[in-house]
């Protein structure tokens, strides 16, 4: 059994990895079948129907909005844009975040100290407020908010790469695999890498619901994804204009969105424990 | 009735036994120890006294300390037993104290809390208490953090800590193993002396220890009480085959033959090598070798010894390549080698092979044992196909004595000792012609270490192999080398071949290594109160000879300059009086 | 401790002037100028403005110039306020802001560490998982989520509390925004509080401090509560950049005339120096807690005050 399915193996074993993993996986498929099943699309507007409570009758699943078009249909395609954001963005994270982290960890030294010192100085910032200046200067498109959110998440995965590298560095296996004539690239490969990507995977995992957060954060006043489009954060902020007549037009979305971020945030926090356990075994 | 009575004491965690039906008692100011090896159950055993064990112990039996019963007493009950009645002292000092809170303020609070005293009373009897225990002006040292304290000097707030109360019984769990062996002996005269009536439960995996501090002794095996009595007695005949087997593998330092010197070809020459650091923050330079010269032989052992932070690791760290010198040459089958390890030569680097203290550390936790033995072949013999690697393996294995069952498991699936095997034949697989073992043995049970160790000598003997020996403990180098080297503060003490050394040493530190080392003999208990003081910080090394301000013979002239290795009578020693001294050891 | 103090607050000088740089830049490579949406003026009228905004002057010499007023505490005139100066509507809003992030922050704090500690007393209990999965839910759903919910029960369904702040007078109006505003970081604060402390409670040092008879309410008072609370004190600079950033919101959400209001407002009509001056202001005021949580860190921790 490789290292990979024994990984598996151990994850399938602990309960709050399964449920959140199942729900987010019910989830993305229902939101990318849904709206091609529906007979609704997101954006045909019908006056006749403004704010119509869920039902059954026209297949308004989740009800209608102040221009009559279907909720289900745009909730739905709210979570594809929502989980697409979120997962590029931290792909985007993980890249940038691994690479600098590992190469300040293993280079060590004063170029660690300087790398470092860069990442504090960033951690000081108020990061979002500059994605906000960002997104005000340039025009809103969907490419700048992967890029803003990446951004700012990238510090996190840097900083927790880099500490791992640097214990992983020194420690006596790696001493051991230069002493019999491993090349450094390959003591990467074969010695660093492994031993990082349990850390990594649980980090990607707790960095995706921060990207959500932003994002939905950006839409919610207005700077992220733009109509006709929508985003879960668009919805609940439209939504929060209307409670007074309309409560499913928020509660459906935050409910979708809490649910979306409680899945992930104890996906991470389960993977956290299973590769927590093996690495204290 | 005994003052601490166990009957029928049995400790599980899961349905495991860890301790089954012991069952023991403690008089009044005797002293006992209690011996094992790693995982007899001799910690639990002290943490169920103390009424400590976790909540998922299962505990059965019954444990009563001047008849009050521990097993299953409420809160109230044991907090007023401990301190007041039984006093502990644990293992690592270090990790033992709070670091976040003065350390009078810690032992204050322990009367305070037991309504001994308050005010500038428990203020008092805190720093009357820190001086007994030998605290150099406690008044200050009042104020100080645990982190401002050398190792044996927080040792002593741990003893003045489990004393303050005046406790019937004091149980110590290893309370020297995370020391120097200078140190440890001042800690265990510290800690004879001040008891006073106060009982005292020795435990500890060193039967010298016990040899010399206990009257009466219990061996644990798995969790079982196998044998107890006088301590003379059981060492003089022992009635089971593991107490017999536990005293024949510790090691002795006054009579055990080293072996005679060897005249093989000179393999490596280590030629004035020191080593700096540039300590963070400041701009000081830490010197952690200083002037070391060596020279190594074909099928010969040389032990480096030093007390920790003499400099002996980064010795063997700089001559394998992993640290840069900062001067100093290395001379390798004829030819001068430098650079860091992965500027070297391929054959070089073959030849040249470490095995480490932590065995599980220096395995790749995401690798199988045959993955981990191969890594060396397929750099140095990358011909070889599938097959015929596998093969080297096995024999490789078998050679250290583990069979291919071991192949598929990951280290930590392997005991201590089977990890070490597997390190030892990662590092022989290719064959090298120099071995470093960095305190490759310190971290073993006693009979584990004596196989490693003999194992070690059956591959000498057999290939010629070179070892360099790093290792804190003269004891255990005695049968193994032919020569030693003692280094202290990062230099050159001594120099000389083992049978020299261990019988007319002519340094006044290595004489005062080897009479605090203890001897498991209670007619000779050894571990001599040698010398006073603890190794400075190597970051503020004194003038002159650095060993001076403990040293018992030091002039005016060891305090000035600084004394050159010379060769006295065939030894290379740096004291300016080594000549006069000759007599008096 | 001096030399430290004195080390970090020059440590913060460079975290400040990269954001003022950045921030500067950023708005300076803007596509068109501030009055493009603006009628097409005389060629003339539109050098005098730029004049009076130094907008002709070569690039790091306005730099040069804003730096120096922003050192002196001045961001410039507002573009679209056109009567007011940037100093002077941050000076206005500010009030209404600090007082809902106190409040905000001490409510977190109070309670989040609260619940923390009994969590991590009763590790494992139906009582620590009630705890815990609360404080997951807490993290996991947005302010923007949280402030709206808690309207339509509270203000809408209920009618016990006002929805929003011109409408009425009072602290009540202040209760559903501290509310919104405190309910993620309480939920950080407790898992926070609770793991440190679980993690202390396990150290040799406590053991020690067991075996010398000390009860769980003095182990707790006098050897765990420091060093346990030293990541929740790490955590506080984190905890105010993320209030400030939920006031934003929070601010929208309740109608509260605060900065974050005005930032939002800035950044819809394009409202540059506005917007480049409250980022700078947040910004400062981020750096100025993170030196004060060093700060306190240090004269907690005996390790790193005495380096």
């Amino acid at each position: 059994m490789s290292t990979f399915t024994k990984a598996v193996a151990h994850m399938r074993s602990s309960k709050t990895v399964m449920i959140s993993g199942g729900t987010l996986l019910a989830i993305a498929i229902v939101a990318l079948i849904g709206p091609w099943i529906s007979p609704n699309d997101y954006m045909t507007t019908d006056f006749d129907r403004l704010f119509q409570s869920p039902t059954f009758s026209s297949m308004n699943l989740f009800g209608t909005d102040d221009l009559g078009r279907d909720l289900f249909v745009r909730t739905m395609l709210g979570v594809q844009v929502t989980l697409v954001v979120a997962v590029v963005a931290s792909v985007v994270s993980l890249v940038i975040g691994v690479l600098y982290g590992a190469t300040a960890g293993y280079i060590g030294g004063r170029v660690d100290t300087v790398m470092m010192r860069f990442v504090d100085t960033l951690y000081a910032t108020p990061f979002i407020f500059f994605v906000i200046l960002l997104l005000v200067v340039f025009e809103q498109n969907f490419l700048l908010i992967f890029v803003a959110i990446g951004a700012i998440n990238w510090l996190d995965m840097a900083r927790i790469v880099r500490g791992q590298t640097l214990s992983l560095r020194e420690r006596e296996f790696v001493d051991a695999a230069r002493l019999i004539g491993v090349s450094t690239p390959r003591i990467i490969l074969r010695h660093i890498a492994p031993n990082l990507i349990g850390v990594v995977i649980v980090y990607v995992t707790l960095t995706i619901p921060q990207a959500i957060l932003i994002e939905s954060f950006l839409s919610f006043l207005g700077l992220g994804i733009q109509e006709p489009q929508t985003s879960l954060g668009n919805l609940v902020s439209g939504g929060a204009l209307q409670i007074e007549g309309a409560s499913w037009m928020l509660l459906i979305p935050a409910a979708l969105l809490a649910i979306i971020l409680l899945s992930f945030n104890f996906l991470g926090d389960g993977m956290r424990d299973v590769f927590d356990a093996r690495q204290s075994r | 009735m005994s003052l601490l009575e166990i009957d029928g004491l049995s400790i599980g965690y899961g349905g495991v036994d860890i301790v089954s039906g012991l069952s023991f008692g403690v008089d009044a100011s005797e002293s006992v120890g209690l011996v094992g090896e790693s995982g007899s159950g001799k910690t639990q055993t002290a943490l169920a006294i103390l009424g400590l064990l976790p909540g998922t112990a299962a505990v059965s039996g019954s444990i009563t300390l001047g008849g009050q019963e521990i097993v299953g007493a409420d809160d109230a009950t044991l907090n007023a037993l401990r301190a007041e009645h039984v006093g502990m002292v644990f293992q690592d000092p270090t990790q033992a104290l709070n670091p976040y809170i003065p350390i009078g303020d810690q032992l204050r609070r322990i009367l305070i809390q037991h309504g001994l005293a308050d005010g500038s009373d428990a203020d008092q009897r805190v720093m009357h208490m820190l001086d007994r225990v030998g605290l150099p002006d406690a008044a200050r040292q009042f104020r100080a953090y645990a982190h401002q304290l050398s190792g044996g000097m927080r040792q002593r707030v741990m003893i003045a800590s489990a004393l303050i109360a005046a406790p019937d019984l004091l149980i110590a769990d290893e309370p020297t193993t995370a020391l120097d062996v200078t140190v440890q002996a001042q800690i265990l005269e510290l800690l004879e002396r001040i008891r006073d009536d106060t009982a005292l439960l020795l435990i500890t995996h060193d039967l010298a220890i016990v040899a010399g501090h206990c009257e009466r002794m219990l061996v644990l095996q798995d969790g079982k009480l196998i044998e107890e009595g006088k301590t003379r007695k059981l060492f003089s005949a022992p009635a089971t085959e593991h107490t017999r087997a536990l005293i024949d593998a510790a090691p002795r330092v006054d009579t055990a033959a080293s072996p005679q010197p060897v005249s093989g070809e000179p393999l490596l020459d280590v030629d004035n090598v020191s080593v700096s650091f540039q300590e963070r923050d400041r701009q000081r330079q830490l010197h952690a070798v200083q002037d070391i010269d060596l020279e190594l032989r074909e099928g010969e052992t040389i032990a480096v010894v030093g007390e920790s932070g003499s400099g002996k690791s980064t010795l063997a760290r700089s001559v394998l390549g992993l640290i840069p010198m900062r001067t100093g040459r290395i001379v390798f089958c004829g030819k001068a080698i430098e650079g860091p390890v992965q500027s070297r030569a391929i054959e070089t680097r073959r030849d040249l092979q470490l095995v480490f203290q932590d065995p599980a550390g220096s395995l790749d936790p995401q690798m199988r044992v045959e993955r981990i033995v191969a890594e060396p072949l397929a750099v140095h013999a990358p011909d070889l196909d599938g097959e015929a690697r596998k093969a080297r393996v096995i024999s490789m294995l078998e050679r250290v004595g583990l069979s291919d069952a071991f192949l598929q498991r990951f280290p930590h699936e392997l005991s201590g000792g089977q990890a070490q095997r597997v390190a030892i034949a990662r590092a022989l697989i290719v064959n090298p012609k120099v071995l470093v073992c960095d305190e490759a043995v310190a971290a073993l049970d006693g009979s584990v270490r004596r196989e490693i160790l003999l194992l070690l000598r059956k591959e000498q003997q057999e290939t010629g192999l070179a070892i360099i020996f790093i290792s804190h403990d003269l004891a255990v180098v005695r049968s193994i080398s032919h020569r030693v080297l003692v280094v202290y503060l990062g230099r050159l003490v001594e120099l000389a071949d083992g049978e020299q050394m261990f019988t007319k040493p002519r340094h006044p530190y290595t004489r005062a290594l080897l009479d605090a080392v203890p001897v498991p003999d209670p007619l000779a208990p050894g571990g001599r109160l040698s010398v006073k003081g603890e190794m400075p910080s190597i970051l503020e090394p004194p003038s002159g000879c650095a060993f001076h301000p403990r040293c018992s013979y030091a002039h005016a002239r060891c305090k000035a300059e600084l004394p050159r290795p010379r060769t006295v009578d065939g030894t290379r020693v740096a004291c300016h009086r080594a000549e006069e001294l000759l007599e008096r050891f | 401790m001096l030399r430290y103090t004195l080390r970090r607050l020059l440590g913060a000088v460079p975290t400040l002037l990269l954001v003022i740089v950045l921030a500067f830049l950023l708005v300076h490579a803007a596509p068109g100028g501030p009055f493009d949406d603006q009628r097409v003026l005389p060629a003339e009228i539109e050098a005098n403005i730029a004049a009076a905004y130094h907008l002709d002057e070569p690039l790091y010499q306005q730099f040069l110039r804003y730096l120096g007023g922003v050192v002196r505490g001045d961001f410039g005139p507002s573009y679209s306020y056109r009567d007011h100066t940037v100093s002077e509507l941050i000076g206005r809003s500010f009030p209404v802001s600090l007082r809902l992030g106190v409040l905000a922050m001490l409510l977190a704090s109070t309670i989040g560490i609260l619940a923390g500690i009994v969590a991590a007393l009763r590790q494992n209990s139906p009582l620590d998982k009630v705890v815990m999965g609360l404080a997951m839910t807490g993290i996991s759903i947005p302010v923007f989520v949280i402030a709206p919910v808690l309207v339509l029960f509270f203000a809408v369904k209920l009618q016990w509390l006002p929805a929003s702040w011109t409408g009425s007078q009072g602290s009540s109006r202040l209760l559903l925004p501290v509310v919104s505003l405190a309910l993620p970081q309480i939920a950080y604060v407790a898992r926070l509080t609770r793991a440190s402390l679980i993690d202390v409670l396990s150290s040799d040092f406590i053991r020690t401090a067991r075996a010398q008879g000390l009860g769980t309410a003095a182990i707790i008072r006098y050897h765990a509560l420091k060093p346990a609370m030293l990541p929740v004190l790490s955590y506080m600079g984190p905890a105010v950049a993320a209030i400030l950033t939920g006031s934003v919101v929070v601010e929208q959400i309740f109608g509260i005339p605060g900065v974050g209001q005005l930032f939002v407002r800035g950044s819809l009509n394009r409202d540059y120096t506005l917007v480049l001056g409250v980022v700078i202001f947040y910004a400062s005021l981020i750096v100025a807690l993170n030196l004060i949580v060093d700060l306190l860190y240090g004269a907690i921790d005996p390790r790193i005050r005495r380096r």
